[in-house]
């Protein structure tokens, strides 16, 4: 809080004090920014959303982009359920993946030749998201009692139970028979599922699915934006906020969480279900906790309970990996961050050009010390292909051996922005170069090569970082906390 | 009958693992009302130390100390090992978080859980290594009561968890941080206005937490089972379902809870059927749940608004 907070006469409250203050313009681009978030209402957004998907789809034929635009879509499905879940009702589910993975299951099963059932799509979609609610409204009847953490470690278990039963559904033995009957695959998965058959024709292109995404998408989108608004969206909210307090309201708390619960796996259901018709294949691995956090990650970096914050974040989550694996963009995303980072941290051009010099000017002792200790380095040709890495060269050097010098480079930054976030303000304009010259080392040396652990890196420390920082998101709204 | 004894003993060593977890957890969970979903990480890094030690005093068959020393300082170093990057979680990770809703820090730990396993992953490979525990100690050692056989790695890995348990009760009942500690779950305000330093008894309760959940890596190791990035999950898993089911923020409940769900385990897989342990579990905790939503050693919360 201001320290103008003693000038308060006795009985003003201090946040309607301050209302004026808070409502002000902020000074310069953002408040440019403010005052446009302010005017644009969020149909104008949703629609210009429509009408970039439409003209994508249009005029996109680029069969790769629309397999990730479709990746996307199923993305959003997922955010948007899980959003319901979390940030309307507040509950912690931690099996979602498993109400997408049953989806998914479910229609391999009925669409088949593993079980010989092939089924009509306007039959088993519907049928599926009936079963897979249901199965939500079965998980949800422990957790009625259950609150914050539990509720957060039997949904776990509770994927974990899924990925097991699938695994080991590959040899059942019914009763009363001798021979076992192969359900699941196993870790084989099912292969060669049948298109999705819908007004007439049968899905073979991923752009039939990009349409039926756009299509499911603006539904989905427009139903959620009207349940938030609705008494149900308004009850989730309190009981999110302070069940106690609605309870005594007279809300019926265990019938929304049930609800919340049913809806989330419903949606869950039918992304999973419309997955496995893009990919025409189901595998167990592909509803792991790999994403699990991936999806969590993009709901809590756009902004817990605001839906333009979960698309945004499904948006980064899902077209950030895309990036990383290409190592010229990797590498420009890579510096861009770093600069950004810097410049944020140093406030003012000056401390900015300062950290700048200072990082470069770093680089060359390294350099004359690996000359002068006559250890090997790996060869520019090697390593220095895409442009960014083209320039470093001159100036970052990397040793033979990357595995040992990237480790002890990975540590050292560790222990370094640890020791940072602790440091004396006098220390850290002094750490800051190094940290940011150790990070460029480490980037080259190693995380280039291995975009899916970095990927997890970065998505386990934005995580946490995010909780302390900011932990209502980009586009969340921090909330009064009452003590 | 001899199977069944088999299966016990099985399920006593295996469960003794998962008490050493679970106390963790109990621990954590008494003081600050946060479930730390890094613990079994924690778990994974204490099994890797202890593999590396391992590695440094020789290896498995050419141990250039003998093997009860080698075995005594695998354990030592890898308590204090993850007994410090359990103040280093609290610290970075908790601490900043100590202030905000209930949602954050679960978000937090999930995010130092992604952290470790990753970090794992980018040092020490995907490869899965083991102690070979059977070139230092024959598989052979040990001895047979009646048709049951234990062997000696088993044995000791079961009294070990037992001094452990033992020595645990003891702190926290008998040393001055002990008492603070439970009067911190008891009462944190009242705990803080009686002049306890509630950050040094939470740092206390980190390292002790992470140093069981570490000496239960090494067992699990001993046991010749794969040190991994990813094994710390499952068996985090089932230490949190062994503290809930016997209550959790309550110590003996978290000791009965782990041996129970050990013996659990085993018999179920003994009996019924491998693959579907896990489910047996996991029904064994919903059932806990339902009928005693405090476990079986815990008391009726009283929740405050």
């Amino acid at each position: 809080m201001s320290e103008d907070t003693s000038k308060l006469g006795i009985g003003t409250d201090e946040w309607v004090a301050q209302h004026e203050k808070r409502l002000q313009r902020r000074a310069g681009l953002p408040g440019v920014i403010d005052l446009l978030n302010q005017r644009v209402s969020n149909r104008v957004r949703y629609s210009v959303l429509a009408l970039v998907a439409i003209f994508f789809g249009l005029f996109v034929h680029n069969l790769y982009l629309l397999r990730i635009a479709s990746n996307l879509g199923v993305f959003l499905m997922m955010t948007l359920g899980i959003n319901i879940v979390m940030g309307f009702a507040g509950l912690l589910d931690l099996g979602f993946v498993a109400f997408y993975g049953f989806g998914a299951y479910a229609y391999a099963l009925t669409s088949s030749s593993q079980l010989n059932q092939h089924w009509p799509t306007y039959l088993s979609v519907p049928a599926i998201v009936i079963v897979t609610a249901f199965l939500g409204y079965l998980v949800s009847l422990p957790s009625r009692r259950l609150f914050g953490d539990y509720l957060a470690i039997v949904t776990l278990f509770f994927g974990q139970i899924f990925i097991q039963l699938v695994l080991s559904s590959d040899s059942i033995t019914f009763p009363g028979h001798t021979d076992s009957t192969d359900i699941t695959g196993g870790s084989n998965g099912i292969p060669g599922l049948d298109p999705f058959r819908l007004f007439g024709r049968a899905f073979k292109s991923t752009t039939d699915y990009y349409w039926l995404l756009v299509v499911v998408l603006t539904l989905l989108l427009i139903a959620i934006v009207r349940i938030d608004r609705t008494r149900v969206g308004r009850a989730w909210r309190t009981i999110r906020e302070d069940t106690l307090a609605s309870q005594s309201m007279g809300i019926k708390v265990n019938n929304l969480k049930t609800l919340a619960f049913v809806v989330g796996a419903a949606i869950a259901g039918l992304a999973g279900a419309i997955f496995a018709g893009i990919q025409d294949a189901v595998f167990i691995n592909g509803f792991d906790i790999p994403l699990l956090t991936l999806i969590y990650a993009a709901v809590i970096l756009g902004g817990s309970g605001s839906i333009p914050g979960s698309i945004i974040g499904a948006f980064v989550m899902s077209v950030l990996p895309e990036i990383l694996r290409v190592q010229n963009y990797s590498e420009f995303l890579f510096l861009a961050v770093l600069l950004v980072t810097i410049a944020v941290i140093g406030k003012n051009l000056k401390k900015f050009a300062i950290n700048i010099g200072a990082l470069v000017v770093i680089g060359y002792p390294v350099k004359a010390l690996f000359y002068l200790s006559h250890l090997t380095t790996t060869p520019t040709k090697v390593w220095a292909i895409a442009p960014v890495s083209k320039v470093l060269q001159y100036w970052l050097v990397l040793p033979a051996n990357r595995i040992v010098w990237g480790n002890m480079a990975f540590i050292a930054l560790i222990a370094l922005v640890a020791y940072y976030s602790i440091a004396h303000e006098a220390i850290k304009p002094w750490l800051l170069p190094f940290i940011a010259y150790i990070a460029i080392f480490l980037w080259e040396d190693r995380l280039v090569a291995d975009a899916s652990t970095t990927r997890q890196l970065i998505i386990g420390a934005m995580l946490v970082v995010m909780m302390i920082v900011r932990p209502q998101g980009f586009l969340g709204k921090a909330r009064v906390e009452v003590l | 009958m001899g199977y069944l004894g088999q299966q016990l003993v099985n399920g006593l060593t295996l469960g003794g693992i998962y008490a050493l977890i679970a106390l963790g957890y109990s621990l954590v969970y008494g003081v600050l009302q946060i479930l730390n979903f890094a613990h079994g990480d924690v778990y994974m890094v204490g099994a890797f130390i202890g593999y590396f030690v391992e590695i440094a005093l020789g290896g498995p068959s050419h141990s250039k100390v003998p093997v009860p020393v080698m075995i005594f300082i695998m354990f030592a170093v890898s308590m204090i090992g993850t007994g410090l990057l359990g103040i280093v979680i609290e610290r970075f990770a908790y601490r900043p978080l100590r202030k905000s809703s209930r949602i954050a820090p679960l978000i937090s730990a999930l995010g130092v859980s992604i952290l470790l396993q990753n970090a794992a992953l980018l040092i020490f490979s995907a490869n899965v290594r083991s102690y070979d525990t059977s070139s230092f100690i024959p598989s052979t050692a040990g001895f047979s009561l009646g048709s049951i056989t234990i062997d000696s790695v088993r044995l000791a890995v079961l009294i070990l968890a037992m001094l452990l348990m033992f020595a645990l009760s003891k702190w926290v009942n008998k040393t001055q941080v002990g008492r603070a500690m439970r009067a911190i779950a008891v009462d944190r305000d009242a705990a803080v206005m009686m002049g306890i330093d509630i950050d040094r008894v939470i740092r206390w309760t980190f390292f002790v937490g992470a140093a069981l959940a570490g000496a239960a890596g090494v067992m699990n190791g001993l046991l010749l089972r794969g040190v991994s990035n990813g094994m710390g999950f499952v068996p985090g898993l089932k230490g949190f379902t062994a503290a809930v089911i016997g209550g959790i923020g309550s110590i003996p409940g978290a000791m009965a809870g782990g041996l129970l769900l050990g013996v659990v385990e085993s018999l179920t897989q003994g009996y019924l059927s491998t693959n579907f342990s896990d489910f047996y579990t996991f029904i064994l905790l919903i059932a806990v749940m339902l009928l005693r939503p405090n476990g079986l050693f815990g008391k009726k919360a009283i929740v405050k608004a």
